[in-house]
């Protein structure tokens, strides 16, 4: 049996029921990212030895329980003693000195790790073509990316390299690759998942979440990882549902809006057919449909690329060559940060950091950063409104399905583009899953996006998992 | 924007070269940002965090830390109990 190709819930079952051995399970894992990943490059490194295993069985939460069964983490979460680089050349040989908390939940779950994910650097990109290991293949078609920022997490699990993995996202950094892998993405809400030990981008923005192969695995990996962490004062102290059991509820008669504003100009062709026939499916499981407006979706984009990169060049202003990672000697102190960070970063690094250095600077902040700031406050009260009317929003995870490496890199705007319907999500704070809903003429994966309120992914969870119970998208493998 | 100067803010060094790259592409980005100024923001409170979270405070109790070797241990230079840098004063 090809056990890495089994579902998260299937071997936590299998490991459970002592069917299989968790030794032999890692061991199956290592040798199939053995034989595709000269192919893929979707790890930043990987361990042929469990980097984690808790030999203490009755440790295990009886409903929590992954007895041994290994995730993929992305590049930018940190797990104690092993290197964690945001795939950035400025951070190599860093080993972090602590767990985030998402790992030692995790741990306390029974979970070992196989290894950290490729992805852009600092997550800044929708390719993961940034990444200082160089770019990750979509397994569906190995001359195209995978998306990103979480490309590396979301090819390795298409590709069966990964049994389930976390990524984070800002702007769509799970949701996009998971669209474009054909696999399922969570973003949860904002303050859901503890931030900390994830390397921060942008700090008001950034959640971390789930790429898996089936809505149920995104259920049990929540249960896990959710819920109010003392070390993140903006995670929230809010009721963690059973996602397991919520998942099984009832969908008819829920409310589902169209949002007008997501079906013009720059939205392929196939994709919009291949989501509407998605939502023709959610009709006829009782949903009802309406079409609604989110009249300043317009403006997600430019806020988006204010906001983010302001925060990153405050964030990332801590790497300076002095506490760790990467020194360019120098003979003065300032010519040290400077020689280091010109050294450290790549190219879209720096961009950034420049963009949100000048929009925070003297005599433009108000015209950039404040205006961006007021912009989010309308945007994010375009969904209060929706959410009067509608249970949850139906739209394409991404306007395209996956582009060709290359194609995008040399031209920012158009990169930036490919993350017109995940990035109001972010603003809001609110939670979106892509589900797997179909393929293109060219065989390449098409995501359908459920939006619901703040704190609401249980009603995300029954639609996706109704709809995955009465579709079989999210059963195709992708040939290596 | 003079990309130069802010750079030097942003302390990173870059190549005559580089410099005027990026400021034809950061001009091009810029130029898209112009849209913003058709939305009318008038009376709009500014959003800069999404939940309505106030000051978050624990009990103010010692605990256990990460331990200063493994912080020391981080670091490029160090010398003995300090991090080491560059002369700063002259």
């Amino acid at each position: 049996m090809e056990l890495y190709k089994l579902s998260t819930v299937e071997l936590s079952e299998k490991l459970k029921n002592k069917e299989i051995d968790s030794a032999v399970l890692y061991t199956r894992l290592v040798e199939r990212i053995k034989s595709v990943e000269g192919k893929m490059n979707a790890f930043a490194r990987y361990y042929e030895k469990p980097c984690h295993l808790i030999k203490n069985k009755d440790n295990y939460a009886v409903n929590k329980g992954l007895y041994g069964l290994p995730v993929a983490i992305k590049d930018n979460i940190c797990i104690k003693g092993k290197e964690t680089t945001c795939s950035s050349k400025i951070l190599q040989g860093f080993k972090a000195p602590y767990d985030a908390t998402v790992i030692s939940r995790l741990k306390g779950a029974g979970a070992s790790f196989i290894g950290q994910t490729n992805m852009d650097e600092f997550a800044f990109g929708s390719s993961t073509e940034t990444s200082f290991y160089g770019p990750t293949h979509n397994p569906w078609d190995l001359e195209r990316v995978p998306g990103g920022s979480s490309g590396g997490s979301a090819a390795a699990v298409a590709a069966d390299e990964a049994i389930v993995a976390l990524g984070s996202d800002t702007g769509g950094s799970i949701r996009q690759p998971a669209a474009m892998c054909g696999i399922v993405g969570l973003k949860p809400t904002y303050g859901r998942v503890s931030r900390y030990g994830l390397i921060a981008f942008a700090s008001s923005l950034d959640q971390i979440g789930t790429l898996s192969k089936t809505v149920e695995d995104a259920a049990l990996i929540m249960n896990i990882i959710s819920g109010k962490d003392e070390l993140d004062s903006t995670s929230c102290d809010v009721e963690v549902p059973d996602f397991l059991e919520v998942i099984k509820g009832d969908i008819k008669g829920l409310k589902a809006g169209i949002p007008k504003e997501y079906f013009i100009e720059g939205l392929d062709d196939e994709v919009k057919t291949i989501v509407k026939e998605a939502i023709e499916t959610l009709k006829k499981l009782g949903v009802e449909v309406e079409e609604i407006s989110l009249p300043h979706t317009k403006y997600a984009v430019s806020t988006y690329y204010l906001i983010a990169p302001a925060e990153a060049s405050s964030n990332l202003a801590r790497f300076d060559g002095v506490q760790y990672g990467i020194r360019q000697s120098a003979s003065d102190l300032a010519d040290m940060y400077k020689n280091t960070r010109a050294e450290g970063f790549g190219q879209e690094a720096i961009r950034r950091i420049i963009l949100g250095t000048y929009s925070l600077s003297s005599g433009y902040y108000e015209a950039y950063y404040l205006k961006a700031l007021k912009a989010r406050a309308v945007i994010a009260n375009d969904f209060k409104e929706a959410f009067k009317k509608v249970d949850f929003i139906l739209t394409p995870t991404a306007p395209t399905t996956a582009f060709k490496i290359n194609e995008k890199i040399n031209d920012s705007l158009q990169m930036y583009l490919s993350d017109i319907y995940t990035i109001p999500v972010n603003l809001a704070g609110i939670p979106a899953m892509s589900v797997p809903c179909g393929f293109d003429s060219k065989k390449l994966p098409v995501g359908l996006q459920i939006i619901t309120k703040a704190f609401d992914e249980a009603t995300i969870f029954k639609v996706a998992y109704s709809y995955q119970q009465n579709t079989l998208w999210h059963k195709e493998k992708p040939k290596l | 924007m003079d990309v130069k100067y802010v750079a030097e803010l942003a302390k990173i060094k870059l190549t005559p070269e580089e410099a005027e790259k990026l400021q034809l592409q950061l001009d091009n980005i810029l130029c898209f940002f112009k849209d913003l100024e058709n939305l009318n923001t008038e009376n709009i409170e500014p959003l800069s965090h999404v939940l309505d979270v106030k000051n978050v405070f624990r009990e103010d109790v010692p605990r256990d830390s990460i331990s200063k070797q493994d912080i020391l241990n981080l670091a490029p230079q160090k010398d003995d109990d300090f991090i080491k840098v560059p002369k700063v004063v002259g």
